[in-house]
């Protein structure tokens, strides 16, 4: 018996009316927890009845705490007829299962009803007592906390990564059963939701319990979908990463505001983590709490003495045999390393690759859904690796046995497993799993970005000390690192262009980047970063069965390839070398395959500059010659006007501003690079991009020349405007307060049936366009903004349709500083300029006044310098020219491809500027918050709590002080009465802002009042027109949160530094 | 190809106030889209037709939503499927129940029932409102009608307090009750030239002055604001001696003259008209316990005073030169008892005249 659940009735309000004859409600409450029902006194006419009801007490086991929400059903008493209910509310009570999140949920609840939405507000307090269970064979995981963030939660520090977790459970629809012919629409949407609601619950237990028996405490970037298969059934599932995690403790809070304030932040963080004022402030909170210079070997004291609570990193229990692994594995990446004397730093670093080898090995899956991690976490990013299969849906016929769903996903990891092997990696990062199904097939997805880790975080409790550790085993600077190729350049996995790094110049780095993570904070970018999306249609013959299966997957490949090319085209026309957040979704339809790709490209300054776009006629009579020169020239003026739209000003750029003090604005790059390898590219300004390296497109027909117009459709954001996919805008930190978080569908019939694939990539293209166009009007009151985390989800629902669903979060920021900003680094790059590039570490280590990092990178420097031959090697440009056939030959061999990409960052001696200027920078920052600060409090006054909600991990200016648990609802949403709702939009509008109205009250309920990481997973949407119906499901998540503005902490840490959780607790409270 | 299914949905609610007006105003969408491309929204951000007449759909959309709650303003703040900012929700209310003032005359003192209701078409070609927003002008009446009603305490404050509005539009409102409660006649043609304005201060001046809960002792009565004073009316009747005795109506007038002479170049006029101008105003006092009289208070104001004055040519300094000196000579009048009631009078007939003496 290990807990008691004790729920009480308060009140209700705004009751619908549901005797017409006297215009009144006599409400009563039905409380149901598993198989108990407890039932309050009937409160007789009125719309705001009292109930104030005795305490309901429920004895349950955990394991029904996990799994059963707690169920509050309205109902009008009608003495004569059977009684008729007016809603319900599910409240999930996980989040009071374990200790440190809420205590207790009390607040209102919105009355939901699926076929009429929100009926009124009930007023509910929830406890929960739990006794300690010692049974080593508990069914429970009660205690384990759950994070959407893909990144280490703020006021949490990451002892230790386990790694990948995963879990699913299958069950019959009830909207399939027999019985639903006999049922109402109203039975069988909730027993579809109560369903969904246990299995959620089922699987967090078990995911929980997987954690616990690796020895974590949390799963962060916990992501769980559900695959509605229709006759076949319900499958939910969910993925994440096991974390051990600590508590920062209030004391130390203030140490997590660093990046805002380098004056108090401990030597390390200015060296490492540069500072990008709030956008990333995850990483800080990894930082020892204890301030002083840390050094690598006080660091693994204080490591020592708080040990970490459980062994380190069990394998997990689903693991395969894994010597076999190891054996194929070791030798490869043994070679790989012995052979590319152009990546390793020495052999200190060989080895301790192959012992994260071998840490990492012992997994079978060493996956991470986190897509930011700590400061040198990330050693090397090989490139995006993905995996596609095509499954034919049969019947599960045995829910409790879901080996078929299971096999399907271990084969696809196993896939990306060693795709990630084949670019020389050993892990795979920013990790995430799709499908989408139509009829009887489905298509699963999986991707990521194979990169290389720093063993230390593999280990135990080592987590704090990263950057002291990165620091003595990783040469390369945190900058520019993550760029450097981890594969053997003897022996590529695929064709591409290799040159020095053109930061480090030690190291080879490709010529282009793609990755699924977020961009690491610490990389050095030019200028601005922007989204960038590919869109494609393609028709497909409608057929059945294996006939199905096959055409798709034989169309996969060409869509993935295609997708590329686009890619690669609108990257080169922004002048960007990298690609951050790439996220592709292949959604298939009766009739077509809709394929979209988003992601944010970005200038990386260890990149090479991209070459320019060329056009070239088949033959050369083959298209008028002026013909082909109009379009080269309008694609040469796109580059140019995009050069400075994003203020994508290359190094070779900025080297001529350094000579004075304070150049323009827009030569703001923070790329500061002293030396002047790169006379010869100098040229480039013309933007005739030579001839060396120009990427070229041939063409040989008129869909090459609708290509070419379709690249060139693609509109900038009006001024003011930016937009990224990913948690931080690249070139964007300094936010303020305004934060808008939004949803918008639209829905496109094809009435011409006769449409050809241009024709549809076309219509897919001016949709996803005019989206954004859409976006920026609503939002332009907001200007200087940027739109972050745009997230566009495709769907085919029917026929003839195409639905676009995006969830994003507008944010101001302030332009002003931006100037600033720009104009203070040069001056702090022009004292950097005069330095050897070998010695920068040991400069750096002076300036950040740590002495014990300034020997640990002088070592790495010399281990270095042995080792690589100096930065003198000759930048070898080649031509692109045949990457696309070569490219369409690798993917007709394979179905599945790997994705390739590389990136860089500036140094550190970038970082350092950073860290400075943003201590000059935030004295304006202040007054920024207190205009938000202000805001909120206007906002107490009124009754409900204000909740602001977010995709990102993070809110600007407000500091998290405490996670609350997650949110994960499910809701059915349907009607009869389409046309008197307003139409289908009319009726998902409404549905859209019920759904975020329950989200609010729930997170307030809880005593939140934030929702980071919020994320809508599904938005299924039918109609039947003619029958005045409609349905709509929607799946939502995220992560309760208690914040406060900066201002209000520091005001509260200056007065006592203790007891700071508490008061902002309450202060998030009312 | 269409657009099947568009919505935008904001975690906080995005609202327009140019949109919203448009809508209060009664636009159509496709107006709406029109007005705002002339209006050049289009150059701010590149925007295309499409986009705005999306837009423009989304906010339609929204505002339908909030109308339920704009109904009654309370819910708004308490509500949970909005999360509109307080200054905000406010602006929503103040202008939802803000009101066309030529719409308004045309309805003050009718009564606000479905007759009324059905006459708005007529209304609205009149006074060039549309159709839609005279219906919702007419309908916010007949809601803070209803509402108040049923209320006890100061009317003013009522309307504040329930329906969270301004002091001036409660005020504004508690002369449109006032009005449709007592029925007052404002639609005869010589009543024409007075505007919303003008009404509405005299319905103030009587509720402060004349109403039941003018008097104060009876703080918490039902229609306190709305039902005039009984008793005072009553009393009213006891001023006709300054017109029925002779001795005092001529001591009356000597008083009056004496005070004016040499001061207004219409001091003749005056002297001839005072036994008339007088009679007039007593009268009207007199025939106030008649519910008929009272609906006619303000034509009888008119007819009575007011257009004799204008033949006569007096100005408005001349005007009030006289009922000043009307009011207080009463006071010297010894035989005359009935000081109080004639300071409440005359009071308010005073101000109401000064306001309603003009072209």
């Amino acid at each position: 018996m290990p807990g008691k659940l004790k729920a009480k009735i308060v009140a209700g309000r705004h009751l619908p009316v549901m005797d017409r004859a006297s215009d009144l409600t006599d409400a009563f409450v039905e409380v149901k927890f598993g198989n108990t029902t407890f039932k309050t006194d009937v409160c007789p006419k009125s719309l705001n009845p009292q109930w104030n009801s005795e305490w309901f007490k429920f004895e349950v086991d955990d394991e029904d705490l996990q799994d059963e929400p707690l169920q509050i059903t309205v109902l009008d008493h009608d003495t004569y007829s059977a009684n008729d209910a007016i809603g319900k509310v599910y409240i999930d009570i996980d989040p009071l299962l374990y200790s440190e999140a809420a205590s207790v949920i009390s607040g209102w609840f919105p009355i939901y009803d699926t076929i009429h939405g929100i009926r009124g507000e009930i007023n509910v307090i929830v406890k929960v007592e739990l006794f300690n269970d010692l049974n080593r064979f508990r069914q429970s995981s009660c205690g384990v906390k759950f994070f959407c963030t893909t990144c280490i939660p703020q006021c949490y520090r990451a002892t230790l990564v386990h790694g990948f977790v995963e879990e699913l459970v299958v069950n019959e629809d009830p909207e399939y059963q027999w019985i639903d012919r006999i049922r109402t629409p109203r039975a069988s949407n909730e027993a579809r939701q109560r369903l969904i609601s246990l299995m959620s619950g089922e699987l967090q237990r078990k995911i929980g319990l997987k954690v616990l028996e690796m020895g974590g405490n949390a799963v962060v970037g916990y992501l769980q979908c559900f695959d509605l298969e229709g006759e076949s059934g319900l499958v939910v599932r969910a993925i994440g990463t096991a974390c051990t995690l600590d508590k920062l403790s209030s004391g130390s809070a203030p140490n997590t505001n660093t990046h805002m304030h380098p004056n108090t932040a401990p030597a390390s963080n200015a060296c490492n983590s540069p500072s990008k004022d709030g956008k990333e402030p995850v990483f800080v909170e990894d930082l020892p709490s204890s301030s002083g210079p840390p050094t690598p070997f006080r660091a693994l004291p204080t490591s020592s003495s708080s040990p970490p609570p459980f062994s380190p990193s069990k394998p997990c229990s689903r693991q395969s045999s894994s010597s076999d692994t190891d054996l194929s594995l070791t030798p490869k990446t043994g070679m790989g390393s012995g052979g590319s004397a152009g990546k390793e730093a020495g052999p200190l670093r060989t080895l301790l690759r192959q012992q994260t080898q071998t840490a990492l090995e012992q997994r079978e899956f060493p996956f991470f859904t986190l897509t930011s991690f700590p400061p040198g976490f990330l050693l090397h990013v090989g490139g995006v690796v993905s995996a596609r299969s095509v499954k034919l849906l049969d019947r599960i016929h045995n829910p409790d046995e879901p080996e078929t769903r299971d096999a399907w996903w271990e084969e696809i990891r196993q896939e990306i497993k060693s795709h990630a092997r084949a670019l020389g990696c050993h892990a795979v990062v920013g990790y995430s799993e799709s499908t989408s199904i139509c009829e009887e097939v489905c298509i699963l997805s999986a991707s990521g970005t194979a990169a290389i880790l720093n063993p230390r975080y593999m280990r135990e409790g080592c987590l704090d000390i990263g950057c002291t550790d990165h620091r003595f085993e990783d040469p390369s600077p945190p900058s520019c690192g993550f760029c450097h190729i981890p594969y053997d350049e003897l022996n590529m996995p695929f064709p591409a262009q290799l040159t020095y790094c053109y930061h480090c110049r030690r190291q080879k780095v490709p010529d282009v980047l793609f990755t699924t993570i977020d961009l690491p904070s610490e990389a050095a970018v030019a200028g601005k970063g922007c989204l960038i999306q590919a869109r494609l249609c393609r028709l497909k013959k409608k057929a059945q069965g294996e006939t199905n299966a096959t055409a798709i997957s034989n169309l996969l490949p060409f869509m993935e390839y295609e997708l590329h090319t686009q890619l690669m085209n609108k990257l080169k026309l922004r002048s960007m070398n990298a690609l951050f957040g790439l996220h592709i979704q292949i959604s298939v339809g009766e009739n077509m395959l809709l394929g979209l790709a988003s992601a944010t490209g970005v200038y990386l300054t260890a990149l090479p500059a991209p070459g320019g776009i060329q056009i070239a006629g088949k033959t050369p009579g083959d298209l008028s010659n002026e013909h082909i020169s109009s379009i080269q020239k309008r694609i040469n003026d796109t580059i140019a006007v995009n050069k400075e739209l994003y203020q994508i000003n290359p190094p070779e750029l900025a080297e001529e501003g350094v000579g004075s003090p304070i150049p323009e604005p827009r030569h703001r790059s923070r790329l500061f690079r002293s030396h002047s390898e790169s006379s010869d590219e100098l040229s480039e300004l013309d933007l005739s991009h030579g001839k060396k390296d120009a990427f070229v497109l041939e063409i040989d027909d008129t869909d090459a020349v609708e290509d070419i117009h379709s690249l060139l459709i693609d509109a900038p954001p009006p001024t003011g405007f930016y937009s990224c996919n990913t948690e931080n805008m690249p070139g964007i930190s300094n936010w303020t307060s305004g934060v808008q978080m939004f949803t918008s569908v639209r829905v496109l019939r094809l009435s011409n049936a006769n449409l050809t694939n241009q024709g549809l990539n076309k219509i897919f293209t001016d949709l996803c366009e005019n989206l954004l166009k859409s976006f920026y009007f609503k939002l332009r009151s907001m200007i200087p903004c940027c739109l972050c985390h745009l997230n566009f989800t495709v769907a085919v629902p029917e026929e003839e349709l195409i639905q676009v669903t995006v969830t994003a979060v507008a944010m101001t920021y302030d332009k002003e500083q931006t100037q600033e900003k720009t104009a203070e680094k040069p001056v702090n790059k022009g004292s950097l300029e005069a330095e050897e590039q070998l010695q920068f570490p040991l400069e750096l280590c002076a300036d950040s006044s740590s002495s014990n990092i300034q020997t640990a990178s002088k070592i790495s420097g010399v281990a270095e310098s042995t080792n690589i031959s100096p930065r003198a090697a000759s930048v070898d440009y080649g031509s692109f020219a045949d990457r696309c056939s070569t490219w369409l030959e690798l993917l007709r061999l394979k179905a599945h491809t790997i994705r390739r990409g590389s990136v860089k960052t500036s140094r550190r001696t970038q970082s350092l500027a950073h860290s400075v200027s943003s201590l000059e920078r935030c004295s304006p920052l202040q007054e920024g918050r207190s205009r938000s600060l202000r805001s909120s409090r206007s906002f107490g006054g009124s009754s409900v709590t204000v909740v602001k909600m977010t995709p990102l991990s993070f809110l600007p200016g407000i500091r998290i002080i405490k996670y609350l648990g997650i949110i994960n609802m499910f809701f059915i949403r349907e009607t009869t009465s389409l046309r008197e709702e307003g139409g289908v939009s009319g009726f998902l509008h409404s549905f859209i802002a019920e759904v975020f109205a329950m989200v609010r009250a729930h997170v307030a309920a809880l005593g939140g009042n934030a929702v980071v990481s919020y994320s809508m997973k599904e938005c299924v949407f039918m109609e039947n027109p003619n029958k005045n119906q409609a349905q709509c499901l929607i799946n939502v998540s995220g992560d309760a949160v208690i914040c406060i503005s900066e201002t209000d902490q520091e005001s509260s840490a200056s007065t006592a530094n203790t007891g700071q959780t508490g008061g902002g607790g309450t202060d998030g409270a009312t | 190809m269409s657009v099947e299914l568009d919505v935008f949905v904001g975690n906080t609610t995005i609202m327009d106030e140019e949109v919203y007006q448009l809508w209060l105003d009664g636009y159509t969408v496709n107006d709406a889209v029109k007005v705002r491309m002339e209006g050049g929204v289009m150059d701010e951000c590149e925007a295309s037709k499409d986009v705005l007449l999306s837009d423009t759909m989304d906010q339609y959309r929204t505002f339908q939503m909030c109308e339920r709650l704009l109904h009654s303003p309370a819910k708004l703040a308490n509500q949970l499927l909005f999360q509109i900012p307080p200054h905000r929700q406010i602006m929503l209310i103040e202008r939802y129940y803000a009101f066309d003032d030529t719409f308004v005359r045309e309805v003050l003192g009718k009564k606000l029932s479905k007759g009324t209701k059905k006459d708005l078409d007529d209304i609205s070609a009149k006074t060039g409102v549309t159709l839609k927003s005279c219906r919702r002008q007419f309908d916010n009446f007949k809601r803070v009608f209803k509402v108040v009603e049923e209320l006890k305490g100061p009317l003013v404050e009522n309307i504040r307090q329930h329906f969270l509005l301004s002091d001036k539009l409660a005020r504004d409102y508690a002369a449109i009750v006032f009005f449709a409660n007592n029925r007052f006649e404002t639609g005869k043609r010589k009543l024409q030239y007075l505007s919303f304005q003008d009404f509405a201060f005299c319905a103030g001046q009587l509720i402060s002055n004349w109403t039941v809960g003018a008097v104060g002792e009876y703080n918490m009565v039902e229609d306190m604001d709305v039902d005039l004073d009984k008793e005072f009316l009553q009393e009213l009747k006891e001023l006709k001696i300054l017109i029925t005795d002779k001795d005092l109506l001529d001591q009356h007038k000597s008083l009056v003259c004496t005070a004016l002479r040499g001061k207004t170049k219409v001091f003749p006029e005056m002297e001839t008209s005072f036994k008339n101008l007088s009679r007039g105003l007593i009268n009207i006092a007199a025939k106030l316990t008649n519910t008929k009289d009272v609906r006619d208070f303000f034509i009888d104001l008119v007819e009575k005073f007011i257009e004799p004055c204008r033949s006569d040519r007096w100005t408005a300094a001349d005007m009030k030169l006289y009922l000043t000196h009307y009011t207080n000579s009463a006071h010297i009048l010894d035989t005359f008892k009935h000081q109080v009631v004639w300071d409440r009078y005359m009071g308010v007939v005073k101000s109401c005249i000064f306001k309603m003496y003009h072209d």
